[in-house]
């Protein structure tokens, strides 16, 4: 009997472009599309992760190829095609998916390397799971082992603590400007994926607001709603200058979009407090001699750039690190995953068993000089089959389908029985 | 025996100044624990000394320029302790131990003789309006330093070449906050040892209170700088580097107005 197949089916910012992901993005929440896909029989777990850069489906089932497709249709067939969907997807088994959800818990896989807020991401999403009780034992044991990878990344390796990228810089900049970026308000003009991924750390920082201004209103309150914020029109910018405290440019625009004279009176205006402008946009979106103003920093790409130099070595050295962490685990995990079939467990049972007869029929023989050959014969067949007789009825039990009790269950609950797990390897 | 005390006082600030420094260049934490300890250990030395000083001589110790700088090196010390309870700004020990050691040394080189209560400082008022006055002006010491410490980072930030100070140095809002804070103090008890002053001098000069001595014109343009300031800040917002320049210059204002107290009229032989 075949252990069931561990899935992971997902698109994120590197195979996707964003036009497509928002719209498989799952909008709704998690609890929808989770009651859906436990109707479908063909799986036997489930779990479902969306964020603003990925979504991904993990599940366990036998037939992997039929469950694609049935998850795939329910789940998407609304909003995008069956072509675009299979253009764009990646899906991995096993072992591969086992160390994609691993790489992606602890971040190596995330737009902003080493960024904290996927895992309060993941561990968002996995509550629904457990809630909604589609996640079994198996999903069970890997997201919360996803968990402790992640930990283990953090702790061992110094990928968070770096300067990761340019939006890193940006709030390291800001944390001099302003001390905490706790309450403070955050402006994006432009909505592309540069702003996005400036918005993504600004937000871990906890900023108050995102105010999102665009040329396309529509796809300024879409991104604003990845963020709990509120979309402008670009008209409004120089108006809403005065209650923000950071700004991220990053139009296509081929103009300057902001001068020293649309900024200077607004200073006034919100009483001197300090103004922070970041323009990742090239060419740029604001005017270098905003930078002159009293409590205005204005920094472009390049000057973040050097900032982001200083330690880049460093972060590489660090990624490497991580990677292995994660290969360590993955095995680890496979491991585990292998023992918890049918065959394997019984092999090892009956190996437990022979190996408890051999020392008691040679401790007890030991001491009984005058047996002869044919009497210690006896005996030892005599434990053997005590042995076998005593498992015959939990290999039956593994064996013979239940009607109640899954497969995996029955494994499960065997190895606890006989302790078939005491090496360390923490059964669920 | 006071000035056993005032040594012992002055060598305790120059370790601590020192830890800090250490701290300052190599930033290990642990150092900086040990130079908090010390720096606190001294100030009650130093309290000690002033309280040891106030009973050999029979009345507040802030009549000889010893006592002055010693008294006020020992409102620094406070104040910076007071604040440090309750705020932190990263390095601004460094900065402030530096400041009251030298006021320390000073001190120590000014003759350190116990001098007799003149005929007009015989009033209780005295004692009230000096020690006000001195106290007021160390929170304003403590504001133009942070003044300093806020014109080197911001320079950092515009220029965007991130040198020595730029990880060493606070973030400019807790500087701005440190300005604010030190401001209104200072300037509250700096407004209230005028009032003092003036009881204090129509009582000993009668009818004409008025005198046309540096010291007080200095008194008087140090307090109209830092009222505009407080004015600037409080209904306009002014802050950052147009408040910390202002301070700056303020504060030499005081330094002024201290170099011709021991000349003006507050001269004791006056």
């Amino acid at each position: 009997m075949a252990r069931d197949t561990i899935v992971l089916l997902g698109v994120n910012h590197k195979t996707t472009p964003l036009a497509v992901r928002e719209k498989m993005a799952l909008a709704s929440g998690y609890e929808q599309p989770l009651a859906d896909l436990r109707r479908l029989d063909c799986l036997e777990e489930c779990f479902l992760l969306s964020t603003c850069n990925r979504v991904e489906v993990l599940f366990t089932c036998k037939e992997p190829d039929l469950a694609r497709r049935r998850v795939l249709d329910m789940l998407f067939a609304g909003s995008v095609s069956r072509e675009e969907v299979s253009g764009c997807i990646y899906q991995h088994r096993d072992e591969e998916a086992v160390r994609h959800l691993f790489l992606v818990a602890s971040s190596l896989d995330s737009m902003i390397v080493g960024e904290s807020q996927i895992l309060g991401q993941l561990k968002e999403a996995y509550r629904f799971a457990s809630e909604k009780k589609t996640s079994g034992m198996v999903l069970n044991k890997l997201l919360h082992k996803s968990f402790s990878v992640a930990k283990r990344v953090r702790t061992e390796t110094r990928i968070g603590a770096s300067a990761v990228s340019i939006s890193y810089a940006a709030v390291e900049l800001g944390k001099k400007i302003f001390g905490d970026l706790k309450g403070k308000r955050v402006m994006l003009v432009g909505a592309g994926e540069m702003a996005e991924l400036a918005a993504e750390h600004l937000v871990g920082q906890g900023v108050a607001e995102v105010i999102v201004a665009n040329r396309t209103f529509e796809r300024a309150v879409k991104l604003a709603g990845c963020y709990h914020g509120r979309a402008i029109a670009l008209a409004e910018l120089v108006e809403q200058l005065q209650h923000v405290d950071i700004i991220v440019s990053s139009t296509g625009a081929p103009d300057l979009i902001l001068t020293r004279n649309d900024v200077a009176p607004v200073m006034r205006k919100r009483r001197y407090q300090p103004l922070f402008f970041i323009d990742i946009a090239v060419p740029r979106d604001l005017d270098p001699a905003i930078n002159e103003i009293d409590n205005v920093y204005l920094y472009d790409i390049d000057d973040l750039n050097n900032v982001v130099e200083m330690n880049k070595s460093e972060r590489d050295k660090e990624a490497v690190k991580a990677t292995r962490i994660v290969d360590e685990e993955t095995l680890k995990f496979c491991g585990w995953l292998e023992n918890m079939e049918v065959t394997p467990t019984i092999i090892e049972m009956r190996s437990m068993a022979d190996q408890i007869c051999r020392d008691e029929l040679g401790r007890t023989l030991g001491r009984f000089d005058s047996l002869t050959a044919k009497e210690r014969k006896s005996l030892e067949k005599m434990a053997a089959s005590i042995c076998s007789k005593m498992l015959h009825h939990p290999i039956r039990y593994l064996k013979t389908d239940h009607p109640c009790v899954d497969q995996q269950k029955r494994v499960e609950v065997v190895r606890a029985l006989f302790n078939l797990d005491r090496d360390g390897s923490d059964g669920p | 025996m006071s000035y056993l005390l005032f040594q012992v006082s002055f060598v305790a600030y120059v370790l601590a100044m020192t830890v800090y420094l250490v701290f300052f260049f190599t930033q290990k934490k642990y150092v900086r624990g040990l130079a908090r300890k010390l720096f606190f250990a001294a100030a009650l030395l130093h309290t000690a000394n002033i309280i040891a000083r106030l009973v050999e001589a029979g009345h507040t110790p802030i009549t000889s320029v010893h006592e002055v700088i010693s008294f006020f090196a020992w409102s620094i010390a406070w104040c910076y302790l007071s604040f440090r309870w309750r705020y932190t700004v990263k390095n601004f020990g460094t900065f402030s131990s530096i400041l009251v050691v030298l006021l320390m040394l000073v001190s120590a080189l000014a003759p350190h003789a116990i001098l007799p209560l003149s005929q007009t400082q015989h009033s209780w008022l005295f004692p009230v309006h000096a020690s006000l006055a001195i106290v007021a002006d160390a929170f304003l010491a403590l504001a133009c330093i942070g003044g300093l410490m806020y014109l080197l980072q911001e320079r950092e930030l515009k220029q965007k070449r991130f040198g020595f100070f730029y990880s060493r140095l606070p973030s400019l809002e807790s500087l701005d906050k440190l300005n604010q804070h030190c401001l209104s103090i200072g300037f509250t008890l700096m407004t209230i040892a005028m009032f003092t002053g003036y009881i204090w001098a129509r009582r000993i000069w009668g009818g004409r209170n008025w005198h046309w001595d540096p010291k007080i014109i200095w008194a008087m343009i140090t307090w109209f700088l830092y009222a505009a300031l407080m004015h600037q800040r409080f209904t306009m917002g002014w802050r950052g580097r147009r408040a910390a320049i202002v301070t700056i210059v303020a504060f030499m204002a005081v330094l002024l107005t201290l170099v011709f107290l021991f000349r003006g009229v507050h001269g004791h032989g006056a």
